[in-house]
Order: structure tokens, then C-alpha cells, then sequence
């Protein structure tokens, strides 16, 4: 194939107009010399024999004339063993490694294998000459960490092929001929332990696109409980500056009890990334007993960072996300922030002067967005198992109202949404996803009816809260103030949950339904409480307890002494309990 | 090279065009008007046409104007002879000392490797116990103060600059009112500190371009002193009008404006220079302070809202007071587990009852009854007002913690705090008769 060359016409900002001779085609790569240097870019339109270029690097120093190369490929990921633990750019440059070539500076127009060239995987063939394969069967496996990393067919070999050839088992590198497939046609093509796949089209190697509704634990009780996340579902925490949203992720990055995590950081603060990189090694996932670097990828395009390369960093995250559900894992894809992603868009969709929308976003920005999360699934694959992709995107709106663009556009298609206020915030009640506003339409660990009867307290509390606002305490009755003080208890003690602390920073289900239990006696109880100042000082005191409890280890003498402590105070006030508590008790026995 | 133009198609606002080859995108040109020499940025190509923003302005450009490329982009004179000297926008001095020349660096580099960077873990000691006690200030830290005209910013500032240990001290003003450059003069040289500050300063009666400069030229000295091992302040005040200038520009270039008149790329033009704090590795650190005025005491007006975004943290200064509602570190929790163990539980502990008193205060507004707790909340609210919030106070971490705990050993029964019962029994303070 002969590639399209072009020369420079124009520059703005980080668009740049080419003439060119020859075909080109919509979102392919481009690379543009200057200065010595070859910029990467990508096609975003074209009009007769001049093509606008988004250019993922500062354009200063181009020259009109500078000559352009065409590379014939879409925008593409690599695919192969070796991407688990890695710290990519938006366009899956290795970070370290640059760092290694080019110092503390990212400077333009270096970019490096994303695979590493050298490491040699233990290969064990999966198929045998004359055996039918088609693209995404499984050739054979490597170890990847703990993993069983799949050699697959590529995603881009359509029909069926026969295997012609398959290497023993032993050590290879990824640039080495693994098989030979040969086509119905009779063509014989090479197939190494790696391959490249376009980032902005969606992996469909599957049978068929199950419902999601196992829940996807993330061991922080308001979520698990009251607003569950699914494997192969959407959910998005669209928040305020300073509510919480990097901190949920990053906290969610740590325990969720998914097979890998793939951690986006789209146009938010370097800082933030730098925490997880220099954290995850030296932490150990409980799952695996290995470093939860091992099971983690940080697409990292930080708000400084080139703006094109922000817009293609989501999708450089979902194709490595798909990637590995092809191997029948369950990945959760975090991307902070949405906005970012969207923002980046708009720069783009001005610069090419395109009628904007609402507050100058593009037209097409909602189908954008559906279309991102509608990557997410859970999917039965050809080999009967099941794999998944949840997506949790932040969404960073304007102002912190949520009655803008990407707000709007993103709760049309999630599963859940985990709206974090700044007045929850701001009164330091971490995380401070809103208990009344926020929903989700997946089941969690907790049964849905037992769950909609806690619920209920906190809207009630909320109500008498918002009325005493108003007539006061005095004004309020004792009946009230006590389903008041339930509600706050509630949210103290179980919506509210450190993240800080080393204990309390993350509850798996167990304990999650059994602190619940307990809570339910307490809610469900009549109680004995004489008058406002009796009320409050006894439910400060069982807070307290609460407290403590929460920050004790699992089922240690402590913990035990400090629930003993609250059900002899529980007991002390209790004249039994509701029929409908005491039905959902048993339930959690 | 160096060719010279002697005809400008058209002037708009401050963006002329001329028709000339063999120019680079961001390149400088030096435009020579009857009321003497300005330096202009290539700010768009297309085709022949090129178009140049003019740091003084397009007032009083001619069409006959000469125009000549320089083969170069921005740089600014990098040595250890900046230290002390007061320079302008475009690097100019401002004050008596000799123009620059030697050791030229480019301004508005590339930004740092993630990969290479090092998570902050020194705290910045102030003596102020909103920012210790409450949001602690970590070097390398990019942090504004929020607060509307009129409030004591610039004397914040400079009184952190003075109380904080840093080697260098970078000041960029933007619409600096010619006072309160006084002021920094005034009160770097009374603190001593004069002598290892640098000053870029554009006043509110300079060409409206220079004032984009400020922040890229003062970052990239900054950074060449970081890269020397030197731990860096960077004083910018006042952001806003920095974002009030890109809206100027980006208004007369037609762009679509995408909230409130401000540019799209507001958030990416504002992360850029913030995210230009850093602690490198082997090397120095730089911090920055800066101040964004919100009109109207808006946060959400677009200014300080993208600015929250990309910033770790902000400090709220109200009514002389630094507000513990609205202010935020965010990066508090990288020091403040070292420090003393009731740290933490104090800090979200004298929080979550000052907010309970913020409560009372609205119910004893409305005329309600006053509770036996609504009593000790209000006694609480004083105290901690009046021992805490106060920006005249002025004591080390330690003893801010101990007086927390006289505060509420004062107010509160143990029990009432919320505090873990560990802490209560280790910190609270036993009454002596
Ligand atoms: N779960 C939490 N527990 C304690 N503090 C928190 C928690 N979540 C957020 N914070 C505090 O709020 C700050 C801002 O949180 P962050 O997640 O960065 O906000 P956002 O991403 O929404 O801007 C953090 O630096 C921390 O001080
Ligand atoms: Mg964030």
C-alpha cells in the first residue's frame, strides 16, 4: 500500500489543516513533521482535498508546509500480555519508560512500544493443527501474573481459518510467530502473541449480552447497600469540586472484587494519579495475595496533558477493558472525569467551527456518551463463560448543578447514579453520595425490601428535619424527633463510612449485613425515651458505640465487647419491635 | 531570517495579520508602531496568512507597521541575577536594574511526566490554625485563596510567603492595583525576603496581553530554579483577571463562548499553569498560592468553579476569616497522619460541631427555643471563632491541637464530641481544681 502524503496549511491551537494527495480515511492515524520532531494526530475531517488533523501534542513550532504522513491505520491500541500493571498515556505510550528516554519533561513526538519487547511468556498451545478456530477462539495461554492471559485470534481476522501451524509449548516474545491460520481462501497469515484493534470500535466477539444483576461489591456500605453497582452495568458520580468523587474511585479502585481494574485518569489533576501508582505496589489484594498494581492499569492523561490525547484516553481504557473480557474476566473501568472527555470534544467542535449545542457543547454529544458506556456489558463468550465490563465515570458539571450537558446526558444511560452533594460534603459526611437523590436500578447484597425499609427512615428523618427547621424542636413530637434521631443514626454510623481509616475503609457483605441486622433493631424498636434532651443524649451514645464498633477488626474480643455494649444500652429502651423489623431481621440471620 | 513585513492586512482587537512565509505557530515577532516596539505571538496560520497577538495591544498600529519574526517563541532570561528585580509581562524591567539577556529559557514548556512525579509529604507550617489545624498546606500544593475584592488576600499571601521556609519566592501579579504592588514590595523588603523574590507584574494600567504572560513566565522561572533543587513559592494574584483577559481575547477572536462568555478551554488553559507544581524527585519543589477573586461571592461563577476543579484545595476567606466551610486541603491527609494522633479526629471532630453550631445559630435566629445542647454549641461557636478562626491568632500546630481540646473540654461533656473513646481518654483535658 502506498501512503498518502500532505503538507501543512494551516494551524490553530491543536487542529491543523493539510492538503493532501491521495485517499485518506476518517480517524486515521497522521503523523506530522516538525522541528525534527513527528507529531501523532488523527483525521477528524475531511473535505475534498483538505484534511483537518487533531494533533496530540503542543503544536508550537509547525511550519506552513511541514509535511504530513499518512499511515493508512486507525487510532489502535496493542493488545498482548504485559498491559496488566502498566502506567499508559492517553495513546498507550508506557509513562516510566518515557520517563526513562526523556527525563522529568514530556516531550513531543516520543513514542514507544507499548508492550514490552523483551519479556519472554510461558506459552502453552490451547489448539492443534487442523483444528477451526475464528477470531477471539483462544491459541493458547500465558501466565500473566496470577492471571491465565489468553492468546487470542486476532479480533480483526473475520471468517474461519484452520490452524495450520501452532508453536510447542515454551517461552516466547510477543513479536514471535505463534501459529500459522489459513483463511478459506487458502492464505496463510502469521499470528504473534500480540495485535492491534481501533480504539473506537467496540469488541463484539461474543455469543450474546446478558442482563447484568450479580451485584459488583466495592465494600463501601452506602453503595453495596443502598445504591449496588452490577457486573456488566453503568454507574456515574457526577459531583461538585471537592465532594468526594476522586476519592470514591479511588478507594473503589482498591477494593471492588473485580478480576482487573483499569483506572482512566481523563484531564484530572497529576497528583491524584501519582497517589495510586506509588500506593498499588505496596498494597496487597486480598484476592489474589499479589500487589493490586498486578491486576491494575492507569490510563493517565492528566488534565495538563495534550487535549486530543484526553479525548482518545477513555477509549484507549474500554478497548484494553474488552480485551480482557475476552478472556472471561470481570474488569471495572473508572474514568475521572467524563467531563473532561467531553470538554475535550467541545474544544475540538470549536475549532472546526461546528454549531454548538447547550453551553457550546457539540450536537452529537449525547450519542457520545450513550455510545462509551454502552461499551460496558456483561457477555456470555463462544466458550459458554462470562465476562464483563463495568464502567463508573465521574462527571464534573459546571457549578456543581447537575442540570448540564453531560450531567443530563450520562443519567439517561446508567444503571446507577451516585449523586455526591457539597452540603454532605461540606458538613465532612464521607462519601458524601446523597442518600435521598441518588438511585440505582441493580440489586445488591442486601435484599430490596429490607433495604427500602431503612430508606424509609431516612426520608422520614429528613422530612422532620426539614419541618423542625421550620416549628422548631419544641414544636416538633417526641414521635417524630425519635424517627429523626433514627435516621441520623443511620447516616452516621452506616451511610457514613472513612475511607481513612484502616479498618473502616472497607466492609465486605458479611459484615455489611450484619452491622445492618443490628441497625434493625434499632430502627424497628419502640423505644423508651422520656423526653428530647433523654432521646438525644441516648442515641449519641449508642452513635458513639457505633463508632467504635466500626473501627474495630472483624469479630475481635473488641468488637464483641463494644456490640455487647450496645445491646444491653438498645435493651435498656426497647419495649420490642415492629412486625415488618422483625421479619426483616430474620431475613439477614 | 529574520524577515521584515511592512504591511498588516487587518487589525482586530489586539490580533493584527500579515502575509509572510516560513513562520512557526507560537513563534515571536517585535512590531514597531509610532509609540514604539511591542513584542506579538503567532497565534494562527493559515495558509500565507498569519496572525499575531501584540502584547501592547493594537491600539494605535498603523496598516504600514513594521512586523519582524525573530525565528524564536517567548523566552524569558534565566539566572540568579532575577532574584530581587521587579520585571513586566513580557520580562521587561520595571524596575531600575539592567535588561536580561544571557541564559535564554522558553516559557509554557511541556509538563512533567507523571511517572516522574513523587506524592507530596511535607507540610507547609503557616501558624495560622484554619490552615495547620483545619487544611493543612503542603509543599508543592497548587492553592487559591476564594474571596471577593476587598478582602485582606494579598496580606494572606504575603504573610504565608513570609512564614513559610521556601528558598525563592515568585510573585505574578495580573491587574495588580498599584497599592498592593507596593504592598509585596513593601513587606518582602520589611520581612527580609526581598532579596530572594523575583517579580512579574502586570498592573491593572497595562496592555491587557501581557497580563496571559505572567503566569508562563513566572512557572517557567520557577521551574529552573526547581530544577536547581531550590523549593519554589509562586505567589499569582489575581487569577481571575489572567481568565478575564483569555475571555477579552477569545471574545474578539469570535470564538463560541461556553459559559458566561469564557472560552471552552478555560478548564485546560488554567489546569496548564497549575498543574506546574511539583516536587520533583531529585530535585526542588514548587508551590503555588494564588488568588481568585469571585465576583458576586459566587463559586460557582465559572472562575473559581474551574479553578476548584483543578486545584488541591482552596481557602474561603470571608469577612477576614479563613471559613472552615468552603476551605479545603487536599492533600492534608498526605501529612497529617504524622503529625500527632488526635490530629485527624480533632480536625473532622471541631468541624462536624461547628457545623451543628452553624445550625443552632439558624434555629436561634428563627426564635426557637434553646436547648440544654443548643446552649453549649453557641458557647462553642464563640470559642472556636474567637480561639481558632481568627487570622490574628498566630501558634504552632501542637499548641492549636491542645487548644482544641481546651475548647471543647470546655464546652462538652466527652461523650458529646463524637471523638473515639482511645482519643478522649489519651487527649481530654482533666479539670484541675
Ligand atoms: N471518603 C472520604 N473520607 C474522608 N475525606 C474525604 C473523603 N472523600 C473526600 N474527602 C476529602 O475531600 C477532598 C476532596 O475529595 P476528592 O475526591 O478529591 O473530590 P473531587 O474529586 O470530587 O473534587 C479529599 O482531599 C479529602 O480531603
Ligand atoms: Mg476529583
Amino acid at each position: 500500500m502506498t501512503t498518502t502524503k500532505g503538507s501543512v496549511t494551516g494551524v490553530n491551537g491543536n487542529m491543523v489543516t493539510a492538503r493532501v494527495t491521495g485517499a485518506v480515511s476518517m480517524n486515521e492515524v497522521a503523523y506530522i513533521g516538525a522541528e525534527g520532531r513527528k507529531l501523532k494526530s488523527e483525521v477528524i475531517r475531511i473535505r475534498g482535498d483538505h484534511v483537518q488533523l487533531q494533533v496530540f501534542e503542543i503544536t508550537k513550532g509547525i511550519l506552513i508546509g511541514d509535511g504530513v504522513e499518512f499511515t493508512g491505520e486507525l487510532l489502535a491500541v496493542e493488545l498482548g500480555p504485559g498491559l496488566l500493571g502498566q502506567i499508559y498515556d492517553g495513546l498507550q505510550n508506557p509513562l516510566p519508560e518515557v520517563a526513562r528516554q526523556s527525563g522529568n519533561f514530556l516531550e513531543p513526538g516520543i513514542y514507544l512500544d507499548p508492550l514490552p519487547r523483551s519479556t519472554i511468556w510461558d506459552f502453552s498451545p490451547a489448539v492443534k493443527p487442523g483444528d477451526e478456530v475464528q477470531r477471539a477462539d483462544t491459541l493458547g495461554t500465558v501466565p500473566e501474573g496470577s492471571f491465565t492471559h489468553r492468546i487470542m485470534v486476532p479480533f480483526g481476522f473475520m471468517g474461519d481459518y484452520i490452524v495450520k501451524s501452532i508453536k510447542p509449548a515454551g517461552g516466547y516474545d510477543v513479536d514471535e510467530v505463534i501459529a500459522e491460520l489459513t483463511a478459506r481462501d487458502g492464505t496463510t497469515v502469521p499470528v504473534t502473541m500480540c495485535f492491534q484493534w481501533p480504539v473506537k470500535r467496540a469488541v463484539e466477539c461474543y455469543s450474546e449480552r446478558l442482563r447484568p444483576v450479580e451485584p459488583l461489591v466495592v465494600k463501601t456500605r452506602i453503595i453495596d447497600t443502598f445504591f449496588p453497582i452490577a457486573k456488566g452495568g453503568t454507574y456515574c458520580i457526577p459531583g461538585p469540586f471537592g465532594a468526594g468523587k476522586t476519592v470514591l474511585q479511588q478507594v473503589t479502585s482498591r477494593n471492588a472484587e473485580v478480576d482487573i481494574v483499569i483506572i482512566a485518569a481523563c484531564g484530572e489533576r497529576a497528583g491524584e494519579v501519582v497517589e495510586t501508582l506509588k500506593e498499588f505496589p505496596e498494597l496487597i489484594d486480598p484476592r489474589t495475595g499479589r500487589s493490586l498494581m498486578e491486576r491494575t492499569i492507569i490510563i493517565c492523561n492528566t488534565s495538563s496533558m495534550p487535549v486530543a490525547a484526553r479525548e482518545a484516553s477513555v477509549y484507549t481504557a474500554v478497548t484494553l477493558a474488552e480485551y480482557y473480557r475476552q478472556m472471561g474476566f470481570d474488569v471495572l473501568l473508572l474514568a475521572d472525569s467524563t467531563s473532561r472527555w467531553a470538554q475535550a470534544m467541545r474544544e475540538m467542535s470549536g475549532r472546526l467551527e461546528e454549531i454548538p449545542g447547550e453551553e457550546a457543547f457539540p450536537a452529537y454529544l449525547e450519542s457520545v456518551i450513550a455510545g462509551f458506556y454502552e461499551r460496558a456489558g456483561i457477555v456470555r463468550l463462544k466458550s459458554g463463560e462470562k465476562g464483563s465490563v463495568t464502567i463508573g465515570g465521574t462527571v464534573s458539571p459546571a457549578g456543581g448543578n447537575f442540570e448540564e450537558p453531560v450531567t443530563q446526558a450520562t443519567l439517561k444511560v446508567v444503571g446507577a447514579f451516585h449523586g455526591l452533594s457539597r452540603e454532605r460534603s461540606e458538613a465532612r459526611k464521607y462519601p458524601a453520595i446523597h442518600p435521598l437523590e441518588s438511585w440505582s436500578k441493580y440489586d445488591g447484597s442486601i435484599e430490596t425490601p429490607i433495604v427500602k425499609y431503612a430508606h424509609r427512615f431516612l426520608e422520614r428523618s429528613s422530612e422532620v428535619g426539614q419541618m423542625m427547621k421550620v416549628v422548631g424542636e419544641e414544636g416538633t413530637s417526641q414521635e417524630d424527633y425519635i424517627v429523626y434521631q433514627k435516621g441520623e443514626l443511620l447516616d452516621a454510623v452506616y451511610l457514613q463510612q472513612n475511607s481513612f481509616d484502616p479498618v473502616d475503609c472497607s466492609v465486605n457483605p458479611e459484615r455489611q449485613r450484619f452491622m445492618f441486622r443490628i441497625l434493625l433493631t434499632i430502627l424497628g424498636a419502640k423505644l423508651r425515651l422520656k423526653d428530647k434532651d433523654d432521646a438525644r443524649a441516648w442515641f449519641y451514645q449508642l452513635r458513639q458505640l457505633f463508632l467504635d464498633l466500626n473501627g474495630a477488626e472483624w469479630m475481635s474480643s473488641r468488637f464483641n465487647e463494644i456490640k455487647a455494649g450496645i445491646e444491653k444500652l438498645a435493651g435498656e429502651r426497647s419495649d420490642g419491635l415492629e412486625i415488618a423489623a422483625t421479619r426483616h431481621i430474620e431475613a439477614l440471620e | 531570517m529574520n524577515k521584515i513585513y511592512s504591511r498588516i492586512e487587518s487589525i482586530t482587537g489586539n490580533v493584527i495579520t500579515v502575509r509572510a512565509d516560513g513562520v512557526r505557530y507560537g513563534e515571536l515577532a517585535e512590531v514597531s508602531t509610532r509609540f514604539g516596539k511591542s513584542l506579538a505571538e503567532v497565534i494562527r496560520l493559515d495558509n500565507e496568512i498569519v496572525s499575531l497577538q501584540v502584547f501592547a495591544g493594537g491600539r494605535g498600529i498603523s496598516t504600514g507597521d513594521e512586523v519582524r519574526f525573530l525565528g524564536h517563541p517567548m523566552l524569558v532570561s534565566f539566572s540568579d541575577a532575577l532574584l530581587g528585580r521587579v520585571f513586566d509581562g513580557a520580562g521587561v524591567p520595571r524596575d531600575k536594574g539592567p535588561a536580561l539577556a544571557e541564559n535564554l529559557i522558553r516559557i509554557g514548556g511541556p509538563s512533567v511526566n507523571p511517572a516522574n512525579r513523587i506524592v507530596p509529604r511535607d507540610m507547609v507550617r503557616t501558624g495560622i490554625p484554619m490552615i495547620d489545624l483545619f487544611n493543612t498546606l503542603v509543599r508543592s500544593q497548587k492553592l487559591p485563596i476564594f474571596s471577593v475584592s476587598g478582602e485582606p488576600y494579598n496580606q494572606l499571601l504575603a504573610r504565608i510567603a513570609m512564614q513559610a521556609e521556601v528558598d525563592i519566592i515568585v510573585l505574578g501579579g495580573m491587574g495588580l492595583k498599584y497599592d498592593d504592588y507596593l504592598f509585596f514590595k513593601d513587606a518582602l523588603e520589611e520581612g527580609g525576603a526581598f532579596s530572594k523574590t523575583i517579580m512579574f507584574v502586570h498592573t491593572a494600567s497595562d496592555p491587557v496581553v501581557e497580563c496571559l504572560m505572567v503566569p508562563d513566565i513566572s512557572l517557567a522561572v520557577a521551574e529552573r530554579f526547581a530544577l536547581k533543587g531550590k523549593n519554589v513559592l509562586v505567589l499569582l494574584t489575581d487569577m481571575t483577571n489572567f481568565s478575564d483577559a483569555l475571555k477579552e481575547i477569545a471574545i474578539t477572536q469570535e470564538q463560541v463562548p461556553s459559559n458566561r462568555g469564557y472560552p471552552g478551554d478555560l478548564y485546560s488553559q488554567l489546569a496548564f499553569r497549575y498543574e506546574k507544581a511539583v516536587d520533583f524527585a531529585d530535585a526542588g519543589s514548587i508551590t503555588i498560592l494564588a488568588v481568585t477573586t469571585m465576583p458576586g461571592d459566587d463559586v460557582t461563577h465559572p472562575v473559581p468553579d474551574n479553578t476548584g476543579y483543578i486545584t488541591e484545595g482552596q481557602f474561603y476567606l470571608k469577612g477576614g476569616r479563613i471559613e472552615p466551610f468552603g476551605s479545603l486541603s487536599r492533600l492534608k491527609q498526605q501529612v497529617n497522619g504524622n503529625t500527632r494522633p488526635d490530629h485527624r479526629s480533632i480536625m473532622d471532630g471541631m468541624i462536624k460541631l461547628y457545623a451543628s453550631y452553624k445550625d443552632t445559630i439558624e434555629k436561634k435566629s428563627m426564635g426557637f427555643q434553646m436547648s440544654n445542647w443548643d446552649a453549649k454549641l453557641l458557647r462553642y461557636g464563640e470559642l472556636f471563632e474567637r480561639e481558632m478562626m481568627d487570622l490574628s491568632v498566630n501558634i504552632p500546630l501542637e499548641a492549636a491541637l491542645d487548644k482544641g481540646w481546651e475548647i471543647l473540654a470546655e464546652c462538652f461533656d466527652p461523650k458529646e464530641t463524637g471523638l473515639r473513646t482511645e482519643l478522649l481518654e489519651k487527649y481530654w483535658p482533666v479539670k484541675t481544681a
